[in-house]
């Protein structure tokens, strides 16, 4: 009996490792891909699944796995391939034994990225099969079929997702649903195969470009590229999600459906364009179907609409279509004018506000990196100079101290599983040439930013399974800082007498700011705060730490320019940063 | 059975709110109620940042064969809106004579209370010009069906009054969806929503 749900394409690669013997799983956290491992630890009787500490140390077990015989899925947001490129461009070339299917996916747009590279030229660059799934049926299935294309070809395989197709949920035959067989593959040392050194590099060399001619012949006969007959001599060759918009907007027209996309079906599409007068192919975010196309000789239609940069979607391929047929554009109307904006914030009560408070106050120079504590850079806290990729906080600090920056007083920040992900590495250059800036981390035991996974500091596995928990300030130490303190997040007075004697210390210093996330622990004080309208003089001071629970009260002047604060009891936990910020006593518990 | 009209062209609903609201929830009982009246259905969201109090969006759409998972700007047939002012910021998603349900509550935006930002000004005159608004009090039905965090499930059954399928999907999803211990104080919220409108 076939089984259909309706699943993200996230939920439904996790089924399609389960259906496929996947064995072996390891990904570090990342949106949007970060539910895939979440999902595979359902079957974890199953598969063997961790989160790994970073996405290098994930696709080497990944490549382990594969080596021993057995299929491996590794998954990754996209800055997380970046990582993980050193290990995956030479297991390219040693090639993979049990099938090996690499996650990763891409965030057009930048919905919660920092950038927005596409992955989509590394898989040519690593010279990988890619698939680009259009919806959950097609992440299911190309997922299954990677491991056995890995597997026939020797090749790793990449599927590329996007935001949209990794956090689309849509209907998903996934058969009986049933846990399915990997063949058997035994283990055998194989120094010549699975060693690289310079002399099995050269020949490994050679046997990749074989098996890209062979890869080459694949992607001409695989099911996951075809041709749809259509109507009209203006045809789309189309990937990914792009694929549906074509079919959203151009219902009619003949479409080249590419699913396998690394190597491209060129011939094939040669034959599809040969019966056109217009090609043009959708794809996103880089032209890197069509610049192949178009390297094969084939002439592809360089739209004027811009289709290049950020997500695509129905509204832009109506553009297209005005521009290609000349038809009206759809009406849509214009978003509504002069509304405030609603940027995400800082959590009330989130133990990252008094640190970054402090460091405003202290108008140190802050190399930031990523997590939640990055909106430590929005206004009113600004605290926040840089912010690079993960990890990148302290070897930017250290680039700006040997700059000689004129701000003396330079500190880079990250929380606990960017520090263990990345930042270890940083700190140990730090201590080894004695470069005089103060690293804190804010650590609150999980990673908080992609919705509370365990990592090496909160003493759990990903299946729940206890573990030691690494200690930020024993790392430090061991490492040979010299001044190490661990300090309490709402103790205001406390943190900038701290934060100024580490900045102001002309050695290597770490400051580990230990406090649980309010939205894991749901944590809370003892009591909630009111403000005493009586004493408030609307000086505004609050409104300074950005707290969502504090809100604007009564005016206090005839031009309405200044109001006094409220508390939204709703929202208060108790951190009692406030009252430690109000110089007129206005803030008090509510009894 | 419900057997609709044609439903080749898709029915179309964008849910908005401030994270945290339950708008995942929501939109995830809205699809599944359409897998269960025998629609094709794409739901799609947008949650990296979804928990830290910003805006958040999530679009549903049925039909025979539904192929991009975005709505075309004003082309949902139904808005739902957890709070007042993310009615106004999403209404151009909206067809012009679509239904706009609208959770009577508003949540400031931390870039007004500090003072960045000036409030937005006539929100509710704005909002009233539109003929298809339904403001509904979910949150003290809410607390009537016995917690004030079912509002989102108030407005599903305030919604399940505007889409055509059978209750009984909804009760199915509703029971696939919601761990068991809260599964009563939420479908009294969803009836209680329903009546509301119905």
């Amino acid at each position: 009996m076939t089984q259909t749900k309706l699943l993200s394409a996230n939920q439904a690669i996790a089924w399609a490792a389960y259906r496929s013997g996947c064995r072996v799983a390891a990904a570090y956290p990342g949106t949007p891909s970060t539910e895939i491992m979440e999902h595979v630890a359902e079957f974890k009787g199953a598969i063997d699944c961790e989160w790994s500490v970073n996405e290098k140390v994930a696709m080497e077990i990944g490549v382990g796995a594969s080596l021993a015989g057995v299929r491996a899925l590794v998954a990754m947001k996209h800055v997380g391939l970046n990582v993980a490129m050193d290990p995956l461009m030479t297991f390219t070339y040693i090639g993979a034994i049990g099938g090996m299917v690499i996650v990763n996916a891409d965030d057009p747009s930048l919905h919660s990225s920092q950038n927005e590279q596409d992955n989509r030229s590394l898989a040519k660059f690593a010279k990988c099969i890619l698939f680009e799934p259009a919806d959950s049926q097609e992440a299911y299935d190309m997922v299954c079929a990677g491991f056995e294309l890995s597997e026939k070809y020797q090749v790793p395989v990449i599927v590329r997702t996007t935001t949209r197709t990794a956090h689309t949920s849509t209907l998903v035959n996934i058969g009986s649903g049933e846990r399915g067989e990997a063949p058997a593959i035994p283990y055998v040392k194989d120094a010549r195969r699975n060693v690289a050194i310079p002399a099995h590099g050269r020949l490994m060399r050679v046997k990749v470009e074989e098996r890209s001619a062979a890869l080459r012949e694949l992607s001409e006969t695989s099911p996951f590229n075809r041709a749809d007959p259509g109507i009209g001599d203006l045809g789309f060759v189309a990937s990914g999600v792009a694929w549906q918009y074509v079919k959203e907007v151009f219902p009619d027209a003949p479409v080249f459906k590419v699913g396998l996309s690394n190597p491209p079906p060129i011939e094939k599409i040669r034959a599809f364009a040969a019966g056109l007068k217009r090609l043009v192919v959708i794809e996103e975010s880089d032209s890197v179907l069509a610049e192949q196309i178009r390297a094969a000789g084939i002439p592809v239609v360089e739209p004027n609409t811009e289709l290049r940069m950020m997500e695509l979607n129905p509204m832009r391929l109506a553009a297209l279509r005005t521009e290609l047929l000349g038809d009206p554009r759809p009406d849509a109307p214009a978003p509504e004018t002069g509304l405030p904006t609603r940027p995400p914030v800082l959590c009330s009560g989130c133990s990252h506000r008094g640190p970054f408070y402090i460091l405003s106050k202290l108008k140190a120079a802050v190399c930031g990196d990523i997590g939640c504590y990055t909106l430590g850079a929005a206004p009113p806290l600004a605290a926040m100079d840089t912010c690079v990729c993960m990890g990148a906080a302290i070897g930017t600090a250290v680039g700006m101290r040997k700059a000689g920056l004129p701000n003396k007083r330079i500190a880079a920040v990250m929380g606990d599983s960017t520090f263990f992900h990345s930042g270890m590495t940083g700190l140990l250059d730090v201590a080894y040439n004695r470069i005089p800036v103060t690293v804190m981390v804010f650590d609150n035991r999980i990673t908080a930013m992609t919705g509370h996974q365990e990592n090496p500091g909160s003493g759990h596995t990903l299946l729940g399974a206890e573990s030691p928990q690494a200690r930020v300030a024993d790392i430090a130490r061991a490492f040979g800082i010299p001044r190490v303190h661990e300090v309490e997040p709402y103790d205001l007075a406390r943190l900038e007498t701290v934060f100024t004697e580490c900045l102001d210390s002309g050695e290597p210093a770490v400051v580990v700011v230990r406090g649980p996330c309010v939205l894991h622990e749901k944590w809370a004080g003892k009591h909630i705060n009111a403000v005493d309208p009586g004493k408030c003089t609307a000086c505004g001071a609050c409104f300074r730490l950005g707290c969502p629970a504090i809100v604007r009260g009564e005016p206090r002047d005839a031009a309405g320019k200044r109001f006094q604060s409220k508390i939204d009891p709703m929202f208060c936990t108790g951190c009692n940063l406030c009252a430690q910020v109000c110089r007129f006593d206005a803030i008090a518990p509510v009894q | 059975m419900t057997t609709p009209r044609d439903h080749s062209v898709p029915f179309n609903i964008s849910l908005v709110g401030v994270g945290g609201q339950g708008t995942l929830l929501t939109s995830d009982i809205l699809a599944l109620a359409a897998m269960h009246a025998g629609f094709d259905v794409k739901k799609s969201e947008i949650h990296g940042m979804s928990q830290r109090g910003g805006s958040v969006i999530s679009q549903v759409r049925f039909g025979t064969r539904v192929f991009s998972p975005i709505i075309p700007d004003g082309q949902s047939d139904v808005l739902v809106s957890f709070e007042r002012s993310e009615a106004l910021r999403w209404v151009h998603l909206a067809k012009p004579a679509a239904k706009i349900l609208v959770n009577n509550m508003e949540r400031i935006p931390v870039t007004v209370s500090s003072g960045l930002q000036p409030p937005a000004a006539d929100m509710d005159q704005r909002l009233a010009a539109r003929p298809g608004l339904l403001l509904l009090d979910a949150n003290p039905l809410a607390e009537q069906a016995g917690n004030l965090r079912t509002a989102n499930v108030v407005l599903v059954g305030a919604l399940s009054t505007l889409v055509p399928f059978d209750e009984s999907h909804w009760q199915t999803a509703m029971r696939e969806r919601i761990p068991p211990r809260f599964l009563e104080v939420n479908l009294r919220a969803f009836d209680l929503g329903r009546a509301a409108v119905g």
